[in-house]
C-alpha cells in the first residue's frame, strides 16, 4: 500500500463531489440502492433492509465499509503519542490487540470515536468514521508535533470489508486466497487482529464489528477489494451470506446499543454523558488532550444517554422530544437514534434525558409527530448475542 | 397486474386509480423503494372527511417516515386492513395489494399523467 507524504494534512475534497468505493461496480451489478454517507455513495440496501438485518443476526452479512478512514501511526513514540492524543491508554494494549477509544477536544467533547489496532510495538492503525476523516486526521496530526511519529492518512489506499454474523468464521475459513494468517481464527478472541495474505497481497483480519454479532473486518489494498468480495460471496453461498447495506448496519448497531457519531456522540457531548466514562482513562500518568475538562466533568444536571423501549409499532426517531408527562410543556430529553427493532419487534431508541429520568424503569413520553406515546427507560444494549 | 400507465399520479409519489366517483390511492413503487421496508402503516378512519393536500396517514419504514397525502377532497369509504396487518405489501405489491385507501370524491383535481410522473422521477 502506498502512503501519503508523512505528516502532511490531506486536502478536504470540494463539497458536492461524490466519492465511490472501490467496490462500487459490484454494488451496481448487485442492484443496490445508494445513499450519500459523508460524501460517499454507499449501498443503503440491496433488496430488503429487514432481510439483511435478519441475515446478520441468523447467518451472515457482507458489508462494504471502504468509506471508513484508516490512519497509520508509525514511529518510536507511537504508543506514548497515542496516550497523549486519545482518551485511552493505548500504550498498554498488546500486539495484535484492538481497543475502542475516543479522540477528545480540549473542552472534553468528542471529535470522533475510533478503533485502534496495534500492528507492531511502534505501529498502530487508527480507524475513524468517514464523516470525521479530516477532523480526526487534522487533530491527530496537530497532536504529533512533539513526538517522533509519522501520522499518515491511508484511507484512499484501503478497502474495508466486514463479514458479520454467526457464520462469519466458517465463511472466512472457506474463503479461497486467504493465506498466511498470523493467528488461528478459531482461537482469535474478539477485539484482536492478525495479518495475512489475500492472493499474495497484504491483508489484515480483525475480529471486530458494529452489529452486535461475531464477525470480522478485513483491511486490504483497494485494488484487491473486488477479488476478495467475490471470494467471500462464493465461500458464503451455502452459509446464508447476503449483501448488507448501511440501513441494516444502523438497525443492527442500534439494537446492540452502539453509539453513532453525530447522533449519540458529538463535539458537545462528554463521554461520561454517553456512558463512555470508562473509555477516558483518568488514571493515566500523562497529560492528554481533554484531560482537564474530563476531570471537571460535564456540568451538573447534564443529560445522560439511556435506552428506551415502547409498545406498539410507532417508533420514536432521531430528534423527537422526550417529555416527563403527558402535559409537561418543556421537553426533558431528545432521541438520538430510534427504530422499530427488527429483531425484537418493538420500538427501541437511544435518548439523552435529564438525570432524574435516567433511572431504569422510569416512564417517559416520546412526542411522535404530535402524539405523546409512553416509553420506558431500559438498560443498553437492547440485544445481546448468546455466546 | 395493474396497468400503471392508466393511473393518475401526484408529486407526493402517490398513485390514484379512478373508477366512477371512487379514487383508490397508494404509493408508487418509486416511493416504496425510497422508503425501504415498510413496517407500519397508519390510515384514516373509514367515513372521515379528508381535504386534498393534507396529511391523512403515515407510512413508516425502518429508516424513515413517509406521509400519506389526500390527493382529493372527499370521504374515506375503505381502508386496506391487510396492509395495516402486513405493511410489507406496500413494498411487494405497491400498485396492487399494497393499496391504502379508497375515497369518494365529487371533483377530481388535476393530477399527473403516467408520462408526467415518469418524467418527474427521471424514468
Amino acid at each position: 500500500m502506498t502512503s501519503a507524504d508523512s505528516n502532511t494534512p490531506a486536502a478536504a475534497p470540494a463539497a458536492g463531489i461524490e466519492r465511490f468505493s472501490p467496490l462500487h461496480q459490484a454494488h451496481v451489478d448487485a442492484g443496490a440502492s445508494f445513499t450519500d454517507f459523508a460524501g460517499w455513495q454507499m449501498p443503503v440496501r440491496y433488496s430488503s433492509d429487514l432481510a439483511e438485518h435478519h441475515a446478520v443476526r441468523n447467518q451472515a452479512g457482507l458489508f462494504d465499509l471502504s468509506h471508513m478512514a484508516e490512519i497509520l501511526v508509525d514511529g518510536p513514540d507511537a504508543a506514548t503519542y497515542l496516550d497523549y492524543a486519545l482518551a485511552g491508554k493505548l500504550s498498554v494494549i498488546e500486539l495484535w490487540q484492538a481497543k475502542y477509544s475516543l479522540l477528545l477536544a480540549e473542552n472534553g467533547g468528542i471529535i470522533d470515536d475510533l478503533v485502534v489496532y496495534r500492528l507492531d510495538e511502534t505501529r498502530f492503525l487508527v480507524v475513524a468514521n468517514a464523516g470525521n476523516r479530516f477532523a480526526a486526521f487534522d487533530a491527530l496530526l496537530a497532536r504529533a508535533v512533539d513526538f517522533d511519529v509519522a501520522v499518515l492518512d491511508q484511507s484512499d489506499d484501503y478497502a474495508l470489508i466486514a463479514v458479520q454474523g454467526p457464520n462469519a468464521l466458517a465463511i472466512l475459513d472457506a474463503t479461497a486466497g486467504v493465506t498466511d494468517l498470523g493467528a488461528d481464527l478459531h482461537f482469535m478472541k474478539y477485539y484482536r487482529i492478525t495479518d495475512g495474505s489475500f492472493r499474495g497481497h497484504p491483508l489484515l483480519v480483525a475480529r471486530t464489528g458494529y452489529t452486535g454479532e461475531d464477525g470480522f473486518e478485513l483491511y486490504l489494498a483497494a485494488d484487491q477489494a473486488r477479488e476478495l468480495w467475490h471470494a467471500l460471496l462464493s465461500a458464503g453461498a451455502d452459509q446464508g451470506l447476503v449483501l448488507a447495506g448501511l440501513a441494516s448496519r444502523d438497525t443492527l448497531r442500534l439494537e446492540a446499543g452502539m453509539p453513532l457519531y453525530g447522533h449519540e456522540l458529538t463535539l458537545t457531548t462528554f463521554p461520561a454523558q454517553a456512558g463512555l466514562g470508562k473509555v477516558v482513562n483518568l488514571k493515566k500518568e500523562n497529560d492528554f488532550v481533554g484531560r482537564a475538562a474530563s476531570e471537571a466533568g460535564p456540568e451538573a444536571g447534564a443529560s445522560v444517554l439511556v435506552g428506551l423501549i415502547a409498545a406498539g409499532k410507532r417508533a420514536g426517531r432521531a430528534e423527537y422530544a422526550i417529555f416527563r408527562s403527558l402535559d409537561a410543556e418543556a421537553p426533558d430529553g431528545v432521541i438520538t437514534s430510534g427504530a422499530l427493532s427488527p429483531t425484537l419487534g418493538y420500538p427501541i431508541a437511544m435518548a439523552y434525558v435529564t438525570p432524574d429520568l435516567a433511572r431504569l424503569g422510569t416512564e417517559v413520553y416520546v412526542d411522535v409527530r404530535g402524539t405523546r406515546l409512553p416509553a420506558t427507560v431500559t438498560s443498553l444494549p437492547f440485544y445481546k448475542r448468546v455466546e | 397486474m395493474t396497468d400503471t400507465s392508466t393511473l393518475h399520479y401526484t408529486a407526493e409519489h402517490e398513485w390514484v386509480l379512478v373508477e366512477g366517483s371512487i379514487a383508490t390511492v397508494g404509493i408508487t413503487a418509486y416511493a416504496a423503494e425510497k422508503l425501504g421496508d415498510v413496517v407500519f402503516v397508519e390510515l384514516p378512519e373509514v367515513g372521515s372527511t379528508i381535504a386534498g393536500g393534507t396529511v391523512v396517514g403515515e407510512i413508516e419504514s425502518t429508516k424513515s417516515v413517509g406521509e400519506l397525502f389526500a390527493p382529493v377532497n372527499g370521504t374515506v369509504t375503505a381502508t386496506n386492513d391487510q396492509v395495516v396487518e402486513s405493511p410489507e405489501l406496500v413494498n411487494s405489491d405497491p400498485f396492487g395489494a399494497g393499496w391504502l385507501i379508497k375515497v369518494e370524491f365529487e371533483t377530481l383535481p388535476t393530477l399527473l399523467t403516467f408520462t408526467e410522473y415518469s418524467a418527474l422521477i427521471g424514468e
